[in-house]
């Protein structure tokens, strides 16, 4: 029996797909893949990216951290933020990076952490739509997402 | 009868503030559209997050795992968040929410034994508790027609931070809570401690959970997120009573207005055929002294 995977976050419900393979999460220690018939979990996610295969196809998402949640088949994603590949804005990322590097080069202590944390981000974001190329795109377009 | 002119300015007035009436109408029933929708988008991730919370407190009900945020205290000090719009002309929703908070923070027993204190977010709530001298730990303005996470979580961090330091005891959330668009109601929220969600039967008794990296941890990574979200909700459904009370008094004020367009018009008619009927009495009666 196939996986149900839904990813939420405060603002949306961003997927939820009924016949879905393999769920691979950036759980707080290390990737982890989830197949069918998984023990009940509970983890918290780090910002990295999620992939899901359905069949032949992957699909790539980024998510900036949460908790991912496996019970009886259902995996569900709580992230803080989310996107599709396809919503990822290159230039966006790139920039952010930037920004986080030179904020992390002249930080002070309480700073760093922060920068330090919009630096994963967007190396992350970047990462995601790296993959996405690589694969030769494709599938599901949801940078105009339907109201 | 008044004159003529009078009323025809009366008129005039009447219907220039039934056009503003009838604009802030539009502007709320457009803006109260997207705000219903965002109160509602925001709803599965609470529920959701309500879900885990609940298959998490069986753990978290030994002392072993116990988090800051889930102590219960004696009660020196209580928090109030008031979340009130920033403008008016909606209706009787500020009054009731400020008789709500009135009860709680400047009745007989407020507070208890301890103190009150209170972070108003909106301006209408901060203006109106400032005149009774309680005491702001922080107040927040212009949050926008449309808050996201990002402008919300400040205001749950200093709950949570006053309550982690021990500033606080007792934190609770005043909103207006949406109900349709002809009805919202101020409610009290009880935001820290947490009180988890009784988990059900199903999930805790027989499912053994898997935690990574371990209870604690996704306890203490989660316990923070559901207070800001606790917040986040209730500002999105605040936004939404907001606008959905504005398009409502807004749309009886134009009513009201148009009303009494009709009403003077009809006075006004009155008025001009009488003074057309005593004029034509002189001009018949300079007549029939002539011919005399």
């Amino acid at each position: 029996m196939p996986l149900t995977l839904e990813i939420i976050t405060g603002e949306r419900r961003l997927l939820r797909q009924e016949d879905v393979d393999e769920v691979v999460a950036p759980g707080s220690l290390g990737e982890l893949g989830i197949l069918p018939n998984h023990a009940p979990l509970i983890t918290s996610l780090v910002p990295g990216e999620l992939r899901v295969k359905t069949g032949n196809d992957v699909e790539e998402f980024f998510v900036s951290g949460g908790f991912l949640e496996v019970h009886s088949d259902e995996v569900t994603v709580l992230a803080d933020a989310a996107e599709h590949g396809s919503e990822i804005d290159a230039a966006r990322a790139e920039e952010a990076r930037q920004r986080a590097v030179e904020r992390l080069e002249q930080a002070s202590d309480a700073d760093r952490a922060r920068a330090q944390a919009a630096l994963s981000r967007s190396l992350q974001r970047l990462r995601v739509l790296e993959h996405r190329r690589r694969r030769g795109g494709g599938g599901r377009d949801m940078s105009r997402p339907t109201a | 009868m008044a004159n003529t002119r009078e009323i025809r300015r009366r008129i005039r007035s009447v219907e220039n503030t039934a056009k503003i009436t009838n604009a802030i109408q539009l502007v709320a029933a457009s803006k109260m559209r997207r705000a219903q929708d965002r109160a509602l988008q925001a709803r599965p991730y609470a529920e959701k997050m309500q879900t885990v919370l609940g298959h998490l407190s069986g753990v978290a009900g030994e002392p072993e795992t116990a988090h800051p945020l889930l102590e219960r205290r004696d009660v020196n000090e209580t928090t109030v968040i008031l979340i009130t719009p920033d403008r008016g002309l909606c209706g009787g929703l500020i009054a009731n929410l400020e008789r709500h908070t009135g009860e709680i923070v400047l009745g007989p027993d407020a507070g208890g034994s301890g103190d009150i204190s209170m972070i108003p977010v909106g301006r209408k709530g901060g203006d109106y508790f400032q005149r009774f001298g309680i005491d702001f730990r922080a107040s927040f303005q212009e949050l926008g027609d449309y808050p996201g996470l990002a402008e919300t979580q400040p205001i749950s961090r200093i709950a949570i931070d006053d309550y982690t330091d021990g500033k606080v005891d007792q934190v609770m959330l005043v909103y207006a809570s949406f109900v349709n668009t002809v009805t919202q109601v101020p409610v009290t929220v009880p935001i820290l401690p947490v009180e988890p969600p009784a988990s059900d039967e199903e999930s805790s008794g027989e499912t053994q959970y898997i935690f990574e990296p371990s209870p604690q941890e996704v306890l203490a990574d989660l316990l923070p997120r559901y207070v800001d979200l606790l917040v986040y909700q209730a500002v999105l459904e605040a936004a939404a009573s907001e606008q959905s009370a504005r398009m409502v008094a807004m749309r009886n004020a134009t009513d009201a207005a148009n009303d009494m367009i009709s009403d003077l018009t009809l006075v006004y008619n009155k008025a001009r055929q009488e003074q057309i009927t005593s004029e034509l009495l002189d001009i018949t009666g300079g007549v029939e002294a002539l011919k005399g």
